[in-house]
């Protein structure tokens, strides 16, 4: 699989990544090296194979409806870049 | 204050030590914090160092000795990775992201080391977001490896490696999703051990790949470990892929004989890109096996090879889910003055991000994206199933696998940084283990060129306590163990 430069950029996108002019051209030659390793596993038969979610097909535990958390809005929030009464700041989304 | 010896001792040792009162908790973290500020400006272990807290915890722990109400590991100073988070204290998981975040919560891990009254020494160093083989990927810059300070320590634990090997802390937690506790541990002569998938909780550690990541011991002898393990394993309602599964003390059966175990070497193991010095090691190390009564036989284990792509897409697929919540909104880097919300998610994510962790999020984006998911993520997944199979049908013959942890000692600082797949290489032996969620180990086994070589253990899932075992009876005929660096 080919990557190229449109393609790491459409990618960078998708993940919500800037990526810049310089880092571009590097990223694009370690990527493609990396799609050319896990190509790799294309040459494995796995037609009837189901694939294995967890190692030792644990299902995920249910536990009962309760509240167990503490409201800790103003500790949770000291880590925060911009707070304003205790909501999140952002950049304006709707003019 | 306690002489240079005091930091040869075991913890059962120290532990006897603190209890007989021939040493002070309080004497012991301060000659620890000396030794830091000694060796640690040019080893890099520690990206955060916390004297106060720490000689807080040692006047406690002298206390709660004095009272009689100590654990084994009460007042022995610890370092922990810096991706467990630890209430008030900066918890950056190598990364630029993190670098201005206080944990507001404690992770059940250090929780249990508190509550065992054990000393934090301070947060260790490793590969951002634990991403890497080299501890080369940290913000905070490179480790050293304490036998040649030219040298990688491995990652992404090299900072807990490091740490352990140059007697900066008694011993450490480090985690495991590729190999992170156990090649650090063989590079740097110490003894390192991930658990089976679901043993210890990964409440407040950060994730990078859920399904693989696992929180274990690094630390000096398999016995050290192994009561670094009754802190660290157990159940916790508070992680949803915990296994509620009682706990053995990982120190009852270390003394259990060796005759009769079975042995099995995988021939995919012992292949073309293992250094024949580093073979060499493991096949003496097999040899005293034998002297103690085990037998010995080849396997196979025929998937290894593809190990390493499968492993490449599920990580990364994982990692580019779990690290969406670094977007510059609730905690972690802001750009300055971004224009609209995209360009603030964006311009967070690109400075907070060094270049591996962008390159393993955008290969995992792309292997989730429309079109290509079966392809990738699908087939990994099916070959994941494989890969486990292989080691369940190994296992019906043999009681444990053995051979190269790594397939090289550390190489030197630099040598790989900018080629992604030579390092991913440097993974093969270490990563099926996590894909099929089984227990290993690295041991001390020998050396090569001044250099630390480990013998991988692997066990058949929840065996840690044979893992321990194999490993210490080892240790008893063998002093790979108690090697340690020049100069340290």
């Amino acid at each position: 699989m080919a990557i190229d430069r449109s393609t790491v950029e459409s990618v960078a996108h998708l993940a919500r990544l800037s990526i810049s002019e310089d880092e571009v051209r590097q990223t694009t030659e370690q990527i493609t090296a990396i799609m050319g390793l896990i190509d790799e596993m294309q040459a494995v038969d796995t037609n009837g194979i189901d694939p294995l979610a967890h190692p030792l097909d644990a299902v995920q535990r249910l536990r009962a409806d309760e509240v167990t958390e503490s409201n800790q809005r103003e500790k949770l929030q000291n880590n925060a870049p911009a707070t304003e009464d205790g909501l999140f700041l952002v950049p304006k989304v709707i003019e | 204050m306690p002489n240079t010896s005091v930091y040869e001792k075991s913890l059962a040792e120290l532990s006897r030590s603190l209890k007989a009162g021939e040493v002070s908790s309080v004497e012991l973290t301060q000659s620890y914090l000396d030794r830091i500020n000694t060796f640690d400006n040019d080893l890099n272990a520690f990206i955060t160092v916390c004297p106060d807290l720490a000689l807080e915890q040692a006047k406690a722990a002298d206390e709660r000795i004095v009272a009689g109400q100590a654990t084994p590991l009460t007042g022995i100073p610890l370092a922990h990775k810096d991706i467990f988070c630890t209430e008030g204290i900066k918890t950056s998981c190598g990364s630029k992201m993190l670098d201005n975040f206080i944990a507001p919560y404690e992770s059940t891990v250090t929780a249990n080391f508190k509550a065992a009254g054990t000393v934090n020494l301070g947060k260790l160093n490793m590969d951002e977001f634990a991403m890497g083989g080299s501890n080369e990927n940290s913000f905070y810059g490179p480790v050293k490896n304490p036998w040649n300070r030219d040298m990688i320590p491995g990652g992404s634990s090299g900072g807990s490696a490091t740490a352990v090997a140059a007697r900066l802390a008694a011993a450490a937690t480090g985690t495991d999703t590729g190999g992170s506790i156990r090649q650090p541990a063989s590079m740097c002569g110490i003894t390192g051990l991930k658990p089976t998938y679901g043993r210890v909780s990964r409440w407040g550690m950060i994730a990078f790949a859920s399904s693989l990541d696992q929180a274990g011991p690094m630390a000096r002898s398999a016995e050290d470990a192994a009561m670094m393990l009754n802190i660290m394993a157990g159940f916790d309602p508070k992680d949803s892929t915990c296994m509620d599964r009682a706990v053995p003390d990982y120190t009852a059966t270390l003394n259990e004989p060796l005759k009769g175990l079975r042995i099995g070497l995988p021939k995919e193991y012992f292949a073309e890109g293992l250094d024949s010095r580093v073979e060499q090691v493991v096949r003496d190390a097999i040899a005293e096996y034998k002297k103690l009564g085990a037998t010995v036989k080849e396997i196979s284990l025929p998937q290894t090879h593809h190990c390493v792509a499968a492993y490449y897409v599920i990580a990364p697929a994982e990692a580019s889910a779990n690290l969406s919540r670094f977007d510059g909104v609730r905690f972690g880097h802001r750009c300055e003055d971004p224009t609209d919300l995209e360009d603030l998610y964006k311009r967070s994510r690109g400075e907070g991000f060094g270049s591996e962790v962008k390159n393993r999020i955008m290969v995992g984006a792309y292997a989730l994206s429309a079109g290509y998911y079966d392809a990738y993520y699908a087939k990994a997944q099916k070959l994941r199933r494989m890969i486990r199979d292989d080691f369940l049908k190994a296992f019906e013959d043999v009681d444990v696998i053995m051979g190269p942890t790594a397939p090289t000692p550390a190489f030197p600082i630099g040598s790989k940084a900018d080629d992604p797949v030579a390092m991913y290489l440097g993974d093969i032996f270490t990563i099926s283990t996590n894909l099929a969620g089984l227990p290993g180990m690295s041991v001390p086994a020998g050396m090569v060129d001044g250099l630390p070589v480990g013998l991988q253990i692997i066990a058949p899932h929840f065996e840690e306590a044979r893992l321990l075992n194999v490993g210490h009876q080892f240790q008893l005929v063998t002093d790979w163990h108690q090697q340690k660096p020049e100069a340290i």
